[in-house]
């Protein structure tokens, strides 16, 4: 594997975690509004 | 023809090993039991969230303090292989995590339970990021005494997450923590002596010699098991967590005994104080464990 081959190689895996990382994150965030909204948050 | 290397990227692994993984364990389970031996119940989803918030934030913490201790950590034997002095991160990498990380976790702690729950958090970050690791570490024998009170906040944030308020149970298990640090930390530091003191740090042993460091960890224990056991007879705690407090504590005191009476040569293998530091880690998990079990059957 060429140094140039390495680096792309390491920054799927990175682009990927972090994708998967963003995606929980919107997920969590939704729940929480979701939760906020039932327990009467806002009113 | 120069064989030039070209610097590879931080792999995310590293960006993990940067949290310290292992230390955030503890830290979520004594949050968690924080929350769980609070009188009232919370919603699990906010719940979830306060627990990821204290992990982001120990998380951060560590992050920063492999920051600022990189050029240290190279020089220690149990550190060198971590992001910083392996070089497989840049310093600002690190910087900016951690920043980041720590900004995070409180804003997202504070939009989801309460200010108070927040404010803990950034205090108890700040406490570890400037009072221990950038003002006492490198100055004074004293710095895991004080600095412990980092480690000790967990329990705290947890509680006021659920109840927006702290208490007599929390502050004693805040209390346990800040007084099992000392016992805990120069257990090991007794069996890492020569790593500390190549590094230039003053731990205890380092500077007042292995005799000081044993026999203040067997003074050290004798507040800890105060407040180890007191939730009991002060009512905070039925008698399940009480039996266990008291057989849990009179082993690590057995032990932390040993210690203090030892004398060793100069090729001795530390086994007792090796297995000191191990039973003080399950020895937190037990207490903390039965204080919630206490609270379900109660």
């Amino acid at each position: 594997m060429t140094p140039d081959e390495q680096r792309l190689a390491v920054q799927r895996r990175n682009a990927r975690a972090l994708a998967l990382l963003l995606g929980v994150l919107v997920v969590l965030i939704f729940a929480l509004a979701i939760a906020k909204i039932g327990m009467g948050w806002g009113k | 023809m120069t064989t030039e290397t070209i610097a590879l990227p931080a792999d995310w692994r590293d960006f993990l090993a940067l949290t310290k993984p292992r230390v955030m364990t503890l830290v979520v389970f004594t949050g968690l039991c924080g929350m769980l031996a609070a009188p009232v119940a919370i919603h699990p989803v906010i719940g979830f969230t306060a627990i990821l918030c204290i992990a982001l934030g120990a998380g951060a913490a560590g992050a920063l303090n492999q920051w600022y201790e990189a050029d240290i950590d190279a020089q220690m034997k149990r550190t060198r292989g971590r992001p910083l002095p392996a070089g497989r991160m840049s310093r600002d990498s690190a910087l900016h995590f951690g920043v980041g990380l720590a900004v995070f976790s409180v804003l997202l702690m504070g939009l989801a339970t309460n200010l108070l729950a927040a404010g803990i958090l950034a205090v108890s970050i700040l406490f570890y990021v400037f009072v221990y690791t950038i003002w006492l570490k490198p100055r004074t024998p004293q710095n895991i005494v004080i600095g412990g009170a980092a480690g000790a906040f967990p329990p705290l944030i947890g509680w006021a997450a659920v109840t927006g308020d702290v208490a007599a149970l929390p502050l004693l298990l805040f209390a346990l923590v800040f007084l099992w640090t000392p016992p805990h930390f120069w257990a090991l530091a007794l069996f890492v002596k020569t790593d500390y003191a190549n590094a230039g740090i003053p731990m205890l042993p380092v500077v007042a010699g292995e005799r000081a460091t044993r026999t203040q960890i067997g003074l050290y224990t004798i507040p800890m098991a105060v407040a180890a056991i007191a939730p009991w007879p002060l009512g905070l705690t039925g008698a399940v967590y009480g039996w266990v407090a008291v057989v849990a504590t009179a082993w690590f005191a057995l032990l932390a005994a040993r210690i203090t009476f030892r004398t060793t040569g100069a090729d001795d293998r530390m086994r007792p104080e090796k297995r000191l530091f191990a039973y003080s880690i399950a020895y937190l998990f037990i207490l903390f464990g039965a204080v919630v079990v206490d609270r379900w059957l109660a």
